[in-house]
């Protein structure tokens, strides 16, 4: 590129020109093709390449399993793969991408609360649908956005329902990493165990920073704790990689499921790969499927995504059920509006009913959330959960909690006459307090 | 007098770099908003929103070059500065949400509310006004700046050490800024804005209004870091880069000199972060990973360092590269990126401007390049 | 012999407690109860658990085992409960009560009898019960420990028998607190209380205190105001005494992160310290030593299982030598042009650790990797009222153990020498005849080796993935540089010291602020000694 007598003033004109071609070519509109795009928004690399990535590869074989099928409408399905690599503000940049650029007629994607927020006004600008597959703190509804994970009272709140009457618990440590997650679902828990009876002093809330390391301190609080004299158990919201060294910790301190149980929101059987978990049997999670979960279904699921991943020993987890429902989801609806424009599949997706891998049926409500059962399994030592309760029916998705005083007056309805996100039954108008 | 301080610090790359701006900042508004959306020449607000990201990153890489390329103080910590200016930026548009929330709470932004905070803390007090906000958007990197400094060249702390206090500085801050009592969001930061200064942050029209602003400020620190180059207090700068104790020796206070520029460089990082919150829709902690850090040093030394024009050419290439390479190679991307900075140290020294320099000298040249560094040390 | 014991003992207890009537029924009564346990639910299992367990026949000891090591199977095809172990592709039956082999089974021809927590408790308590009289010592005293955790009153006839007979001290001391703690639980008299308050005073652990406290604020059970009092008092005294060695505890606590920051650091004082390498890449060398201990595992349980517990051993090697040529390779190939200009080599490391991270993303994939603990590093142990986990206190030793080899090595081998003398004076040490690009590429080597040992170590307490080194690498820097750049026992002490001063910090300000008042600890103290705690003289600095 630089000859020689290449003046600076024309590299950099050059340089110039170059953004203006480049800009042309980001403007080149999308040659017309018969394939129909679907986004899938999970970083690859960085901090949460750890679990986004599973995410991508599933969404990659559902993909090609319904390609095998036919496509949708008669047109094959094309997935546009990007890296957002962990980055939040990139997610938000990636997102606009896929839907102006790629034009896309869905996202699969975000794992974090923080990358969901990022993209959440991306999507609504450009009224284009995400389908969110992981478990997240509620407080949110949007016309765009459909949240195939649990909302809290689809899974925090039945873990903690079964801990007080089957294990008799009277005192709770809610331990989790700060940030929104944790934090509200432990506001939430601590308004709920409070209307319950327990005492403030029978609450011991704790915070972590992210990836932390060093839980000797924490561990031997919650032993501490754990011994004034009536059951204790520990609801975890400690997220991804801070839980190998949490429960590495817990192991070696000896504290064992049946003296203090700990039931966890954020570890499935992808985080439990990792770590040895014989000291852990009996340690408990909250997750609305396990990969143990013995239906027709799932074993054909698991089958699938071990051949797709050429690994025998992959394992499944719930935000990868929550993909599957997503994407079925998203194309009955896509067959019953007969086109992939945004507000007609927005609008069929409420309603819309497709099977779980539990045995079941799931369906879209309203508030763009699902029916989910809650499933609560104990760590067994081949790092599987066995199932030790489950819901008799299914759990309706709570966006707005109901132990929260900001919202417990909110409801949100996305079907025509209502169409509102943050409608307030009190004052009876849309947009919360209506102000 | 002033007019004169302002443009003798221009050369002939800061000419064309001007002219390129200028360019910029005419024909992208004729593009995205004078053409009809399906003309081959039509810009998305994807890609104004991309290109003024750029250029943000390129304000930052030119305030980083300032301190590395002419003082010799390697920051590994200006990702502060930058995402300082974008709080302060951010907390005026969270202000101008007033009660469309989704809790619709005029008085709390929704982060507060789920979390029961019953009042604003004080020091949110002032940002419903852009003027305080803007004002701020100097102040605060400016001020944590000159605290820093002040402490930091008086005790003649230099070289790598300076470079990893910086770093924990940063670190510091994003654990800091990480924890949901701060009041600043926490992890999700400030996001979910709606307008700023009355105009509808999504509008196309907007966007290309922030796209301007940038391409203006970006045109403006590039005039002011040349000027501050030039004269004569670039000189000692370039001194005290160059061998500290002998300027220090000569009577001069070197650590006034590398304060003000110092200072100086934190401001316009402030306002580059100022400008790129609106932009890119999101301001959060992890914006202070001494990672982001580091990668605008990367920028200034693929641009070429102490060359100005090269920092901002710096980081707009690697972050083309990077929009590319994570949505067509996202598995590759990083290979690439950690090649580039293998391979720009290797046989880059001098960055893209200082290897175009260096191909020049072979011929018979009109004129030198300015303000190059050769042969430095210890830094 | 072993077996007559407990039939005596069987005996023994029919007749001592006549509560304890169904004792001399024959295992042939056992078999319905047996039976039962594979009836379905939690609550039918648990039912005839307690069945069982009521029985008091040791006869039910194996059974209970076998329940709760998983092996106790349901035949589907008669509904029979069996022992089932792997064997092959399928199952070797045995009957739980005559252990008679009943042959084998296919893997679906069986259902395990699933156990949850409520069932796992009830099985240490009865197993508890039933063990008391075991000839083991060993396994007496955990019985005594897990009727001192169930408190089930139903034990306290099998305990008192077998204190009476009981003459191993640590064993008696176990059933008296036992005794104690079934005591105070239940609804004894008011002076075998207050009895029992003392001898729990005594003991004086989490357990003790958990159980005063009971006591001091039960209404429910009936205790009187002596007793209330006297626990009320104990409580008090166990408090003080726990509050003492929670101190103590927080000191190893610091002690045990700062020999993690010493092993994460130590390799960096060889790279950046002594070489002036700003090494990015350092936390990526600790990651591949991880790593290299992940394969290394995977080795043994492929063909070694029976040697899992010495992996670790040979990790070692392994990971310094995978570690080392790594460091080697990026030496030759990009640290040595870079030489004398540090804060390049920053750049270039750092581009080295981000390709590092997604070649080892690539080919081990994003997620983490299981690296186990061998036995002798699992598990705890009480040191007065501290509790140290083996863990933790292998890093300890193996961190000053590396600390150690490696001051030896600088100071006494010719390898050392020589890289001091390059490192002192480069031209002169090549003058001398020493081949300097050699040394340089061993040293960095070496840097790296020793951060592929750290990576061994921190495996066992973290995760193994392609972002170990990144939570690592700035606090490595931060004990590099408040130690003093250069400086061994710089690094030492300050590794010491900043894990000291977090964990000091961590229960007044939570780990969070902790850290952050410990950077900007770090950031004032520079600014007061600018070289770091242990400066180097000389004007070689300040090159």
């Amino acid at each position: 590129m630089f000859k020689s007598g290449f003046k600076t003033g024309r590299t950099l004109a050059a340089a110039a020109g170059l953004a203006v071609t480049f800009a042309a070519g980001f403007a080149a509109p999308a040659s017309a093709q018969d394939t129909i795009k679907v986004g899938i928004l999970h970083s690859l690399s960085g901090t949460m390449a750890i679990s986004e990535t599973t995410l991508k590869d599933v969404m990659l074989m559902l993909i090609e399993e319904q390609n095998k099928k036919g496509g949708v409408l008669g047109r094959k399905l094309e997935p546009v793969v990007v890296d957002p690599a962990s980055n939040w503000p990139l997610f938000a940049e990636k997102a606009r991408e896929l839907v102006t650029k790629d034009k896309v007629a869905a996202v699969f994607g975000c794992w974090t609360s923080v990358s969901r927020k990022s993209v959440l006004p991306v999507f609504e600008e450009l009224n284009s649908i995400l389908f969110y597959p992981v478990q997240y703190e509620g407080e949110e509804s949007s016309r765009n956005v459909f949240y195939t994970g649990a909302a809290p009272n689809q899974q925090a709140i039945p873990a903690v329902d079964y801990l007080a009457e089957k294990e008799g618990v009277k005192r709770w440590v809610l331990a989790g990493t700060d940030y929104v997650y944790p934090r509200t679902t432990n506001k939430i828990l601590e308004t709920y165990l409070k209307s319950k009876g327990v005492k403030a002093e029978d609450i011991l809330i704790n915070y972590t920073p992210f990836g932390h390391s060093d839980w000797q301190n924490i561990v031997a609080d919650i032993k501490k704790f754990g011994s004034a004299g009536k059951k204790t158990a520990v609801v975890s919201t400690i997220n991804g990689d801070a839980n190998v060294p949490f429960y590495k910790e817990l192991g070696n301190q000896g504290i064992k499921a049946q003296d203090i149980p700990v039931v966890a929101f954020s570890v499935g059987e992808e985080e439990l790969a990792g770590i040895d978990t014989k000291p852990l049997v009996g340690h408990l999670a909250a997750w609305n499927y396990f990969m143990s979960v013995n239906t027709p279904e799932n074993a054909d699921f698991i089958k699938k995504w071990q051949t797709f991943t050429k690994n025998d020993k992959r394992v499944t987890n719930d935000p990868m059920e929550a993909h599957y429902i997503g994407f079925n989801m998203w194309v009955k609806a896509v067959e019953k509006a007969g086109t992939t424009d945004s507000n007609a599949v927005i609008d069929s997706l409420v309603g819309v009913s497709v099977p779980n891998l539990t045995g079941g049926y799931s369906a879209m409500l309203p508030n763009h959330h699902i029916t989910k059962p809650v499933l609560i399994g104990e760590v067994q030592e081949n790092g599987q959960f066995e199932t030790v309760s489950k819901t008799p029916g299914l759990v309706v998705g709570d966006e707005w909690s109901d132990f929260l005083p900001d919202s417990k007056d909110l409801i949100s309805d996305w079907r025509a006459p209502m169409s509102c996100g943050n409608f307030n039954v009190k004052t009876g108008k849309c947009g919360g307090k209506g102000s | 007098m002033l007019t004169r301080f302002f443009l003798m610090g221009l050369d002939k790359k800061a000419g064309v770099l001007l002219t390129v701006l200028a360019v910029l900042a005419v024909a992208v508004p004729f593009m995205a908003l004078g053409t009809a959306p399906d003309s081959p020449w039509h810009l998305s607000t994807h890609t104004v929103a991309l290109l003024g990201k750029y250029l943000c990153f390129a304000l930052l890489a030119l305030s980083l070059d300032l301190v590395w390329g002419y003082v010799g103080i390697l920051s590994l910590g200006h990702a502060a500065f930058f995402t300082l200016g974008g709080y302060a930026m951010g907390m005026y548009l969270m202000r101008q949400i007033g009660s469309r929330g989704v809790y619709g709470n005029a008085d709390l932004p929704d982060f507060m509310v789920f979390l029961n905070w019953t009042e604003l803390p004080w020091y949110w007090h002032g940002f419903d006004h852009f003027w305080f906000a803007a004002v701020m958007v100097m102040v605060v990197p400016g001020l944590l700046a000159f605290a820093f400094g002040w402490f930091a060249f008086r005790s003649r702390v230099t070289g790598v050490y300076l470079s990893i206090i910086t770093q924990a500085l940063t670190f510091a801050l994003m654990l800091a800024f990480f924890r949901n009592d701060m009041g600043f969001g926490g992890n999700n930061g400030l996001t979910d804005f709606k307008e700023i200064l009355g105009f509808d942050i999504q509008a196309a029209s907007t966007r290309v209004g922030l796209f301007v602003a940038t391409v203006v400020a970006l045109a403006i620190g590039y005039v002011l870091a040349s000027a501050v180059v030039a004269s004569k207090l670039g000189k000692v700068l370039i001194a005290v880069r160059d061998a500290e104790s002998r300027v220090r020796f000569m009577g001069y206070e070197t650590d006034r000199y590398k304060l003000f520029a110092w200072t100086l460089s934190a401001c316009m990082a402030g306002v580059a972060g100022a400008l790129y919150v609106p932009q890119v829709g999101i301001i959060n902690p992890s914006e202070f990973s001494p990672a982001s850090s580091i990668e605008a040093v990367i920028w200034v030394a693929v641009g070429g360092r102490g060359t100005l024009a090269g920092p901002v050419l710096g980081a707009v290439l690697v972050n083309f590269g990077k929009s590319y390479f994570t949505a067509a190679l996202p598995e590759l991307w990083l290979f690439a990126l950690g090649g580039l900075f293998v391979l720009v140290t290797l046989f880059l020294p001098k960055g893209i401007l200082g290897l175009a320099a260096q191909l020049r000298q072979r011929l018979p040249s009109r004129g030198a390049v300015a303000g190059t560094p050769a042969g430095q040390k210890g830094v | 012999m072993h077996r007559a014991l407990c039939w005596l003992l069987a005996a023994f207890l029919a007749l001592a407690a006549p509560a304890a009537f169904a004792a001399d029924q024959g295992a042939a009564d056992l078999a319905p109860l047996v039976r039962g346990l594979g009836a379905g639910s939690y609550a039918d299992t648990e039912k005839a658990l307690s069945a069982l367990a009521g029985t008091g026949d040791p006869a039910a000891v194996p059974v209970i085992e076998a329940l709760q090591a998983g092996d106790l199977h349901v035949r589907k095809a008669d509904g029979a409960v069996v022992v089932a172990k792997r064997a092959g592709s399928g199952f070797a039956l045995t009957d739980p009560l005559t252990g008679a082999a009943l042959g084998e089974a296919d893997r679906n021809a069986v259902e395990k009898i699933r156990i949850n927590n409520a069932l796992r408790r009830t099985i240490s308590a009865t197993l508890g019960a039933l063990t008391l009289m075991s000839p083991d010592a060993n396994t007496r005293r955990q019985a005594a420990e897990a009727v001192f955790k169930s408190r089930d009153a139903n034990a306290l006839d099998a305990l008192n028998t077998a204190l009476a007979k009981e003459t191993d001290e640590r064993v008696r001391r176990a059933m008296t607190q036992a005794r104690a703690a079934v005591l105070l639980a239940g609804d004894a008299a008011d002076a075998d209380k207050v009895a029992a308050v003392a001898v729990l005073q005594e003991r004086g652990d989490q357990d003790a205190l958990a159980l005063l406290n009971g006591a001091a604020n039960s209404v429910s059970n009936g205790g009187s105001d002596a007793v209330k009092d006297a626990a009320k008092k104990a409580v008090a005294s166990v408090e003080q005494r726990l509050a003492l060695w929670g101190a103590a505890q927080n000191l190893w606590y610091g002690l045990s992160l700062g020999s993690v920051l010493l092993l994460a650091a130590i390799g960096l004082a060889v790279t950046f310290g002594v070489m002036g390498v700003i090494n990015m890449a350092h936390g990526e060398m600790v990651m591949i030593g991880a790593y290299a201990t992940f394969l290394v595992q995977e080795a043994f349980r492929q063909w070694a299982p029976g040697l899992f517990d010495f992996s670790i051993l040979v990790a070692l090697p392994v990971a310094f030598l995978v570690s080392g040529a790594v460091g080697v390779a990026i030496e030759r190939s990009v640290i040595r042009w870079l030489y004398g200009r540090p804060l390049e080599t920053l750049l270039a490391t750092w581009g080295l650790s981000l390709a590092l991270q997604q070649a080892v993303r690539s080919i081990f994939g994003p997620t983490n990797r299981e690296v186990g603990a061998p036995s002798w590093m699992s598990g705890a142990f009480e040191l007065g009222g501290l509790t140290i986990t083996y863990g933790r206190l292998w890093i300890v030793v193996f961190a000053f153990l590396v600390f150690g080899a490696l001051l030896v090595a600088l100071r006494k081998t010719w390898f050392g020498l020589s890289i001091r003398a390059v490192t002192q004076n480069r031209s002169m040490a090549n003058a001398m005849g020493i081949r300097t690009a050699r040394v340089d590429a061993l040293t960095f080597g070496l840097g790296s080796g020793i951060a592929g040992l750290a990576g061994v170590a921190l495996s066992q307490i973290d995760n193994v993935s392609p972002n170990l080194g990144q939570g690592y690498i700035i606090d490595s820097f931060m004990v590099v540089v408040f130690g003093g750049v250069g400086n061994l026992w710089g690094t030492l002490v300050g590794a010491l010291a900043l894990g000291g001063v977090n964990k000091f910090l961590e229960p007044y300000a939570g780990a969070v602020l902790g850290k952050i008042l410990v950077l900007i600890f770090i950031i004032l103290f520079i600014q007061r000694r600018p070289r770091g705690l242990f400066a180097l003289k000389g004007r070689a600095v300040e090159a």
